[in-house]
């Protein structure tokens, strides 16, 4: 690690000041960022550390709920709103790491997680053109059955490994930010860009600016929702593939949809395609796989990869067909 | 504000970069928590912090001013062992012994969350008052905490007895009121 100094925000303007600072980070639970200041990845010059701010989650005026960004991923999970109305959120978050990870990690920390990319670890032996643009990616051409099928360029194919952002996407949720010239409020599904040229620019963030809540808008009239995970071990494993879906369907016909994937882009993926198809159609297993097909149709995957097109088809149409098992 | 190890307080290094694990073992002795991958793949490095099982590897020792933290040097009391440890002597939950401490550690952070009502992964039905703590729930919450010996089934058993006798987290409730 290159030498940072440390301070502990007390409040969001203060910690908005020092976060407009060259060179300064953010801090939550570390179980990210400490990893890549070993790495050398990352070199702040002074941590700002977060976890002081608001934790608070509480509901708001129309029928949705508001958490601080200082929440840890557990409190979330367990949290007696999130269990009765958005219990997809907490099967997402229960999904993912382990739960010493969950308990150090925040909201805020969880969606800015960087990818799990083994060569953008990799600083002495691999090539990253997140890392350092312009050196090429070792991932097209190597080991990249983890990567991604949908959104990536030709220089980069990395993941964004959050489990709980797929939810939160599925769950139309908004992010608070507060930077240096002031508040602004964004839909999540915007905040993360896809690689194109330069897959080191990963958000829309502004410099120093500060992740301060999620907004949960009122949950779907008549929805049945749930998060479902694929991957290589039974726990404790990144997602190949997983699959956020809120479900509405009335006299056999989809009356809402929402759907989103994890583990095949570089961020939370919005599935509106196959969303769009399945509005007003019915609600049977064939209609599910083939608007899980018009989702996927441009999918690129790579040499290792190309299992995760069938994989991504089949988890939907099983977890759609089961929610709409639940209603009939 | 210094930090509290054990009951004991002690000073926090100046250099932020110092990680908790290295606080306990490097300045304070402590050799229980070990330094498995360093990267939070492991819970070889386990501790409780306030209460809360986390990974001492992926902590700086900055973050835990204030905070009361506990290893597993910290668990034997007057009586001697703690019961958990017992269970894991009777139980053969381990072999070489590396992961043992945080498996411990991990272990009682685990049996108060699902006591105050923490669903897992495999958690069915998130309505149920009921849910018990099967082998293969301790299995789920324990996942963490890996084992290259492979003394799982003894560390579930072991769990088992002391945690899970009670039957369902209603039962373990009303034993703690
Ligand atoms: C072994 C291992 C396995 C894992 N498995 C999974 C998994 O299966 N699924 C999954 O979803 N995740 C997994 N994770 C990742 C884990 O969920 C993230 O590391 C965690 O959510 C990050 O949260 P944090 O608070 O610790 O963030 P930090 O590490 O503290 O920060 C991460 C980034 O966010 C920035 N940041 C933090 N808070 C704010 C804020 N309020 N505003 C602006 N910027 C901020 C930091 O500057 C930093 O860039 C795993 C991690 C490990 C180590
Ligand atoms: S996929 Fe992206 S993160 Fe991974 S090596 Fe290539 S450029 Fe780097
Ligand atoms: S040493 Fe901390 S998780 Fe392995
Ligand atoms: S007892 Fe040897 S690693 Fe668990």
């Amino acid at each position: 690690m290159t030498p940072f100094t440390y301070s502990r925000a007390s409040d969001t303007a203060s910690a908005v000041q020092f976060g407009a600072m060259a060179q300064a980070k953010y801090l939550g639970g570390g179980t990210n960022l400490v990893d890549l200041l070993r790495e050398t990845i990352e070199q702040p010059s002074s941590l700002i550390d977060v976890t002081g701010l608001s934790s608070a989650i509480t509901p708001t005026a129309d029928g949705g709920l508001l958490i601080g960004a200082a929440a840890k991923n557990t409190a979330l999970a367990e949290h007696r709103l999130v269990l009765s109305h958005y219990p997809m959120l907490t099967r997402s978050i229960v999904a993912g790491a382990s739960a010493q990870i969950r308990n150090m990690a925040t909201v805020g920390g969880n969606i800015l997680q960087r990818t799990r990319c083994a060569y953008f670890y990799d600083t002495e032996g691999s090539r990253c053109n997140k890392r350092s643009l312009g050196q090429g990616c070792d991932a097209i051409d190597g080991f990249n059955r983890n990567h991604a099928i949908l959104g990536a360029s030709s220089s980069c194919v990395a993941t964004h490994p959050s489990d709980m952002c797929v939810a939160l996407a599925a769950l139309d949720a908004l992010v608070h930010l507060q930077g240096p010239t002031g508040a602004r409020v964004i839909p999540l599904v915007d905040l993360h860009l896809l690689p194109d040229n330069d897959p080191g620019k990963e958000t829309v963030l502004l410099p120093g600016e500060l992740i301060t809540a999620i907004e949960l808008p009122s949950p779907l009239v008549g929805g049945r929702s749930t998060y479902r995970k694929v991957r290589d071990r039974a726990s404790y494993a990144f997602a190949l593939v997983s699959v956020a879906a809120i479900l509405a369907v009335e006299d056999g016909k989809v009356t809402g949809v929402r759907l989103a994937f994890g583990g095949v882009a570089p961020k939370p993926w919005r599935a509106k395609k196959a969303e769009n198809a399945l509005l007003g159609a019915p609600a049977t297993e064939a209609t599910f796989r083939k608007a899980a097909e018009a989702e996927l149709a441009h999918a690129t995957p790579l040499s290792g990869n190309g299992f995760k097109v069938e994989l991504a088809i089949r988890t939907v149409a099983a977890l759609m067909t089961s929610l709409a098992g639940d209603q009939s | 504000m210094p930090i509290t190890v054990n009951g004991n307080e002690a000073e926090l290094p100046h250099d932020p970069r110092v990680s908790l694990l290295d606080l306990l073992r490097e300045d304070l002795h402590l050799f229980g928590a070990k330094k498995g991958c360093n990267q939070g793949a492991c819970g070889a490095c386990t501790v409780l912090v306030d209460g809360q099982r986390v990974l001492s590897c992926l902590t700086l020792a900055v973050q835990c001013e204030g905070r009361h933290v506990m290893t597993v040097e910290g668990l034997a009391g007057d009586n001697g062992l703690h019961p958990l440890q017992k269970a894991f002597i009777e139980h053969d939950g381990f072999q070489c012994g590396f992961c043992t401490p945080g498996q411990i550690c991990s272990a009682l952070g685990m049996a108060a969350e699902f006591d105050r009502g923490v669903p897992s992964v495999i958690t069915e039905d998130f309505d149920d008052d009921g849910v018990a703590l099967t082998p293969e729930e301790i299995r789920e919450r324990m996942s963490g905490n890996l084992c290259r010996c492979g003394a799982h089934n003894g560390i579930v058993a072991a769990i088992a007895e002391v945690h899970a006798i009670q039957g369902d987290r209603t039962d373990s409730r009303e034993a703690a009121a």
